[in-house]
């Protein structure tokens, strides 16, 4: 045990003898994390609506009067004339044309039905449709309370609860996700460089001829690394809770072993990586640059996995922080007991254990 | 001077056993992966049913709901506690509970409840989940009333308002049409940041700098043959990009692919001076691809990438004034999309070469030839 100890020793002493890199695994997720907790969001606020309106009668401004008054939307232009509604998504800055049809109000009464245009720019298809929508909500508020004045069938009328998330925050939706990946690239940037550090500076030589097995070496590496990671998960979690108001609904306690099980599964990834290639650039580049596409892209941290083609969600079950992201949102978020976790928790152990137990395989003692 | 300091840059670029292959294989994974990935689509959404009543209408309004494109029915459950265990779970998005009368409510007094339970962590996904349920439950009263006339409770037909829905540019709202030029931004990004980032501060690690700075080169000759190498880098990713996605998925920019290369060209220049500048900086590997990974992270995220960037909060919305991704990922959707020409994105254009001027000034100044 005493080699072993004095082994972590040698490696706490890398670790404190470089203060800018130490200040820098340190402070970077907390700015990050506040950063992205209060910029990240889908929501829609104030989108820009242009409005055609050629009959200019009761029913129009009522519409646009409710328009107005929603907090989505700010009525902007009045377009003078049809060909203008192409320009205004060119030069202004609306995302919604509103294009009521002629004689409206005649229309309604005579014909039965009259019809508003909605023109959106659907570059961004996301947005566009949430403004469609949430336009078709506030027209079909005005639908009621017409149907109400002049005879109405049957209506429903549902009763909607927001679980969880009432006020609709968006910060609850992405801090699981952002504590995912800065967790998962920090632990593994920083672990990759440990193994093919000592194979460029030469110093691999004397490790190997000393009397400290692979065993003790590899776990040697992970064990001061994982205290930084631990301090950074408590200050994570510090931060979502104080300043970003993410509440911990469910057990603190199960919380942090499921991170302590992910941060054990980044580490292991980082050595893996360590063993495999063998310049600290290619260690940095992969873990850092390569490993941050798939993260961000696959984990279900922005984009819904159930909404991609079945390659790609079979594909996301190998990325460790989308088991992550789900048992933070289950446990942090929904406040649910731990056996609704245990799937999750259950295959993070596996990809630990069988990252580590790689990275011992593949670690040469032998040198070339 | 510059000639063989650039040909010395891109020797040891190919004699890398490394760098060469991830220049290829990175766009060839961004390009055909990850399009299929970046979709904020809402559909199968999962739905778990309550149904209190049992009855023909309430059975037509399931069957209805269920028949759209974006749900799925999840499970039936018989109390609201196994249905919130199945949200619990994960096995449902949505609960749906029809009350007891439904049926009776609805020929009697005209109006029914229908209780709706979404879990709304994630905000989209309810919102759109509960709009797309509160118009499908419009259409079954609609169309209800229409075959029982019984249920009218005062005659005579309402107005009634026809919504048209229509989108410019984009009219399926294909999702790889917005996010294909977007992702190329991204890879640009990080190929012609990170590598530079890191490439400074390797010849400080092996000791090759020390050649450098004793030899009579300028200051400004050095960067400039830095740089090069990786505009060359940018040029080729961007090809190869722009091939893979007009040929696998037959997306030609509307514009001219001459502005997008003269756009990205300038925009190359930027993000490798702010990666030399970070490498002139740091004194390890270590650091400077910590410092670099925290700034490509803020600068992709604040960019309008993933998220809006009207979406954000005010602070974050000026602190993206000065983010050369956000001014970047605009023109290419303007080109890709609107076909915009470059009289149109002047001040796109401004932004990018101030950025490109300022990154590559404080980068030859940053550098020190003795320590």
């Amino acid at each position: 045990m005493k080699p072993f100890r004095a082994f972590v020793n040698k490696e706490f002493c890398h670790i404190f003898r470089d203060k800018r890199t130490m200040l820098i695994l340190l402070a970077m997720p907390v700015i990050q994390i506040l950063l992205f907790g209060f910029a990240l969001s889908n929501e829609v606020k104030d989108a820009q609506i242009a409005v055609f309106d050629p009959s200019k009668d009761v029913f129009t401004r009522a519409v646009k009067d409710r328009f107005q008054a929603s907090e989505y939307f700010t009525l902007t232009e009045e377009l003078e004339n049809v060909h203008m509604i192409n320009d205004v998504f060119k030069y202004g800055k609306t995302n919604l044309v509103l294009v009521f049809s002629d004689r409206f109000a005649d229309n309604l009464f005579s014909v039965g039905h009259a019809e508003i245009q909605l023109i959106a720019d659907g570059s961004d298809p996301n947005y566009a449709s949430m403004l469609t929508n949430y336009a078709a909500g506030i027209i079909g508020g005005y639908q009621q309370e017409l149907m109400e004045k002049y005879g109405s069938p049957c209506r429903i009328v549902p009763q909607i609860k927001m679980l969880y998330n009432p006020q609709g925050k968006s910060a609850y939706f992405f801090v699981p996700g952002v504590m995912g990946l800065i967790l998962m690239l920090i632990c593994a940037m920083m672990t990759s460089i440990a193994i093919v550090r000592e194979k460029e500076t030469g110093s691999m030589e004397i490790l190997l001829a000393s009397p400290v097995k692979p065993l003790h070496i590899i776990m040697a590496k992970t064990v001061p690394y994982f205290t930084l990671s631990i301090l950074n998960l408590i200050t994570i979690l510090l931060l979502s809770v104080f300043v970003l108001k993410v509440p911990v609904a469910g057990s603190l306690f199960w919380l942090f072993v499921v991170s302590l099980i992910f941060i054990l599964t980044a580490l292991a990834l980082g050595l893996l990586i360590s063993t495999l290639v063998n310049t600290q650039l290619a260690a940095m580049l992969s873990s850092g640059m390569v490993l941050m596409l798939p993260t961000i892209l696959l984990s279900g941290m922005i984009f819904n996995i159930e909404s991609m083609p079945a390659i790609l969600q079979w594909l996301s079950t190998l990325i460790p922080a989308r088991w992550y992201i789900i048992a933070v949102k289950k446990l942090m978020i929904q406040g649910v007991a731990v056996q609704y976790v245990l799937k999750e928790t259950a295959i993070l152990c596996a990809m630990a254990a069988l990252l580590l137990g790689v990275s011992l395989g593949k670690f040469k003692t032998r040198l070339k | 001077m510059l000639r063989f300091l650039i040909e010395k840059e891109f020797k040891q670029l190919f004699k890398n056993s490394f760098l060469p292959k991830l220049i290829l294989i990175l766009p060839l994974m961004v390009m055909l992966v990850f399009p299929w990935a970046v979709n904020q689509e809402i559909k199968n959404v999962e739905l778990s049913v309550i149904d209190h009543d049992c009855s023909t209408a309430s059975k037509q309004l399931i069957r209805k709901i269920v028949s759209s494109d974006y749900f799925i029915l999840s499970n039936v459950s018989a109390n609201n506690d196994q249905a919130l265990g199945s949200i619990e779970s994960g096995q449902s998005d949505i609960i749906i509970e029809i009350e007891p009368d439904f049926e009776r409510n609805l020929v009697n007094r005209g109006s029914a409840e229908v209780m709706i339970t979404a879990n709304a962590v994630n905000g989209t996904k309810a919102n759109l989940g509960t709009s797309y349920l509160t118009s499908i439950l419009n259409d079954f009263a609609l169309s209800w009333s229409s075959q029982h006339r019984g249920c009218t409770v005062a005659t005579g037909n309402p107005p009634v308002l026809q919504l048209i829905p229509q989108y410019k540019f984009n009219p399926h709202l294909d999702y790889k049409v917005y996010m294909i030029p977007a992702l190329m931004v991204l890879l640009l990004s990080l190929l012609c940041g990170f590598l530079p980032a890191l490439n400074i501060v390797s010849e400080k690690e092996a000791g090759t700098i020390e050649q450098i700075n004793v030899s009579p080169v300028r200051k400004e000759t050095f960067v400039l043959a830095k740089l090069i190498p990786y505009w060359t880098v940018g040029f080729v990713v961007l090809l190869i990009s722009i091939g893979l996605s007009a040929w696998l998925y037959k997306l030609f920019p509307v514009g001219s692919v001459f502005t997008i290369l003269l756009f990205s060209s300038v925009f190359v220049l930027g993000v490798s001076g702010l990666g030399l500048i970070i490498s002139n900086y740091s004194n390890t590997l270590q650091q400077a691809m910590f410092v670099m990974f925290f700034f490509i992270l803020i600068l992709i995220f604040l960019s309008g990438l993933f998220t809006p960037v009207s979406s954000m909060p005010l602070w974050a919305q000026t602190l993206a004034g000065i983010n050369p991704l956000k001014y970047f990922m605009q023109v290419m959707r303007l080109i890709f999309l609107q076909g915009s020409k470059l009289g149109q994105m002047l001040p796109q254009g401004g932004a990018l070469c101030l950025f490109a001027i300022v990154l590559n000034v404080w980068a030859v100044l940053s550098y020190r030839k003795s320590s």
